[in-house]
């Protein structure tokens, strides 16, 4: 049974290799059929812990399989699948390679058993990925992965530190319930949560996903973030501190969202508040809590690997993604925009649709467990999530006012990945009972009560109500072409402000002071030296020590004489 | 690219329909708060219209302190350009599309 001991990243890796070496429609083939081939053997293995060796006297666990881990496993096959299909067409190879490696890294990451080897995956995902945002290949976006990359270093280095406490404290370096408890449990959280996109540490993803390629922020938006709340549920569940960044991580961004230009980085907003969800399900940690954010996650990896294919579409056809430069689209792009709608109403979890059967359980546990206003905070921000990301992406994107841009459908293998996402979407939306039979608990929950449906449709079609209202009373705020400050103005433009006059002001006290005491030393020597040479010039300044010598000779042969004639 | 054919919203009249027909689904779901007996977890779920009443509100509230937010967080498009690459100019940034239409 060798097959077993196969990690799931390993065929990724060898799929790296060979799309390195391999082009055209050869390829194409071998990167989509290793999802494939891939998902079909990581469906045959049982759960338990598959390779596990000795490495400098570390117990190493590569490969543990559990009913949590799988759960993200299978997604995150799903997603390197689209996202491949959608990918089809790039023939830049550095893409290509990078997001098989990322691909692999993720599922590297939460297959790992122990903390060394999740390090090492941390790690592997920021440095693969930050090549699907250079890739761009525009300054803007070289700038932008480099901050990417120093906060995700940042991250892995924080976890490493962690990692090395966790084996002093516990001398384990096993990867299980870890908790806020000692020094190690709060620099592995810091950690996750960077990689999480708590707020505050939340600005490298709307800084760096909206600058990537096309292609490359689908990728981008299924793995990293998903690892994190995977390692948070495993690491950190029932941690109440979790459920209040979780709620603020859903509120905050809609607020960016409703007046961000740029339509990707409005999803990249959006993805912090759907992540926002899930982190308030592990901190909750209840059994229904803890299934709702994994099946979040599952649905959120889909439907938003949906929305930002096709928006990247509408970048990819058109060369804009600004909301103030869009608009109309619908004429030409019917798919894409059927297609996007699937997702927006994902999303939005309007009932059928994924969104539903799995945002509800967060919220459901939210209030059986006593965080009532907790509840309140999630209710407006999934009122506020069909705002921005159902209404506004579809509708600056595709209707509002006609740009006068006409642009086609993308290509097919686009429309085919952005398909099977929606059908995906509405698939799990209709028959969420095949979703929650890979759940770690059973719950018996079902989401299609006469109550839940009637409270989540109200809610959505009174949040349209007022975008109606709002537009049609021109209160609704136009798309502008504008930057909106976020926490990377203080390491953008604050630090930067503070540093540069703090370095010239200190090289210039250095450089005053140098020259004072410099100046001090040799006004000392000179003063010295002028002493001196008077000196020399009464005793010795023109007499060469030859001479000196000579006379020394002169008055010792005198000395002699004068004893002769004693 | 000359292109005067209609298009699906392009009639006023359908933009008008569509929208009363969103009208009227909003009044029948108000409605239905009479008719379906709910079970709740919670006292403020049994008011009526709870959760019109909140998407509502929340959401105008939602893009009333949005608006007040980009009183101080908006700037210009080219803002932090300008501050690290100043020699960059801001159109050369823009990937042109396949079917990019500007010529």
């Amino acid at each position: 049974m060798w097959m077993l001991e196969i990690p799931p990243f390993v065929p990724f890796f060898i799929g790296a290799v060979l799309a390195a070496v391999t082009r055209g429609p050869l390829r194409g083939a071998i990167m989509v059929l290793i999802p494939v081939l891939s998902a079909i053997h990581l469906w045959m293995v049982p759960e338990g812990i598959h390779l596990q060796f000795n490495f400098l006297g570390y117990e190493l666990t590569p490969y543990r399989l559990d009913k949590l881990s799988v759960m993200f496993g299978y997604v995150f096959h799903i997603a390197a699948f689209l996202a491949i299909i959608y990918a089809l067409h790039v023939k830049d190879t550095v893409q290509q390679v990078a997001a098989m490696m990322y691909a692999g890294s993720g599922l590297g990451a939460v297959f790992s058993g122990d903390l060394l080897t999740l390090f090492v995956f941390w790690e592997l995902l920021a440095f693969t990925s930050v090549f699907l945002i250079w890739a761009r290949r525009t300054e803007r976006a070289y700038k932008a992965g480099m901050r990417y990359l120093i906060v995700q270093v940042l991250s892995g280095v924080i976890l490493l530190v962690g990692t090395l406490f966790y084996q002093a404290e516990h001398g384990t370096l096993a990867f299980e319930f870890i908790g806020l408890n000692g020094i190690a449990g709060w620099l592995i959280f810091i950690a996750f949560g960077i990689k999480c996109a708590f707020p505050v540490a939340h600005n490298w993803l709307t800084d760096a996903y909206p600058e990537a390629t096309v292609t490359g922020t689908v990728f981008l938006s299924a793995f990293t973030t998903k690892v994190a709340v995977y390692t948070l549920a495993r690491g950190y569940p029932g941690t109440e501190l979790l459920v209040y960044i979780g709620a603020a991580m859903a509120c905050f961004p809609i607020f960016f969202a409703v007046i961000e230009n740029d339509l990707r980085r409005v999803l990249a907003y959006s993805l912090i508040n759907q992540v926002g969800f899930m982190v308030v399900g592990v901190g909750i940690g209840t059994a229904l809590a803890i299934n709702g954010a994994v099946s979040h996650a599952f649905n959120d990896v889909i439907f938003k690997g949906l929305l930002f294919m096709s928006m990247g579409a509408v970048l990819k056809m058109t060369g804009r993604i600004n909301g103030s430069d869009l608009g109309g689209l619908y004429k030409t792009m019917p798919k894409t925009t059927v297609l996007c709608i699937v997702g927006a109403a994902s999303i939005s979890a309007f009932p059928l649709f994924s969104g539903f059967v799995s945002k509800s359980m967060v919220m459901t546990a939210a209030l059986e467990n006593g965080f009532d206003w907790i509840w309140l905070m999630l209710l407006f921000a999934s009122a506020g999530v069909f705002h921005h990301a159902g209404i506004k992406i579809p509708y600056f994107a595709f209707f509002a006012h006609d740009s006068g841009l006409r642009a086609s459908d993308p290509p097919t293998n686009m429309i085919i990945a952005m398909s099977i996402a929606a059908a995906l979407c509405v698939g799990i939306g209709v028959y969420p009972a095949a979703l929650y039979s890979l759940l770690p608990y059973d719950t018996g929950y079902n989401p299609y009560d006469a109550t839940h449906i009637l409270a989540q449709t109200q809610l959505l079609f009174f949040s349209a109500l007022a975008f109606v209202w709002l537009n049609l009373k021109n209160l609704y705020p136009p798309e502008l072409p504008s930057t909106n400050l976020d926490v990377d103005w203080t390491y953008r433009r604050l630090m930067p402000a503070i540093i540069k006059p703090t370095i010239v002001m200190i090289s210039r006290v250095y450089a005053a002071a140098a020259g004072f005491i410099s100046g001090g030393i040799n006004w000392g020597i000179n003063f010295l030296s002028e002493k001196n040479s008077k000196l020399n010039g009464m005793i010795s300044s023109n007499h060469p020590a030859g001479s000196m010598v000579l006379w020394v000779v002169v008055i010792l042969a005198a000395y002699l004489l004068l004893t002769f004639f004693k | 690219m000359e292109n005067n054919k209609k298009y699906l919203f392009d009639d006023p009249k359908n933009v008008k329909r569509l929208l009363n027909g969103f009208y009227v689904c909003c009044i029948v779901l108000l409605l239905l708060d009479f008719v379906i007996h709910r079970h709740t977890y919670h006292s403020w779920e049994e008011l009526w219209g709870f959760y019109p009443l909140y998407g509502f509100v929340g959401c105008v509230v939602l893009v009333f302190v949005a608006k007040w937010m980009r009183t101080f967080l908006m700037r210009d498009e080219d803002y932090y350009d300008k501050l690290e690459n100043p020699d960059i100019k801001p159109d050369n940034q823009v990937t042109k599309g396949d079917h990019n239409v500007d010529a």
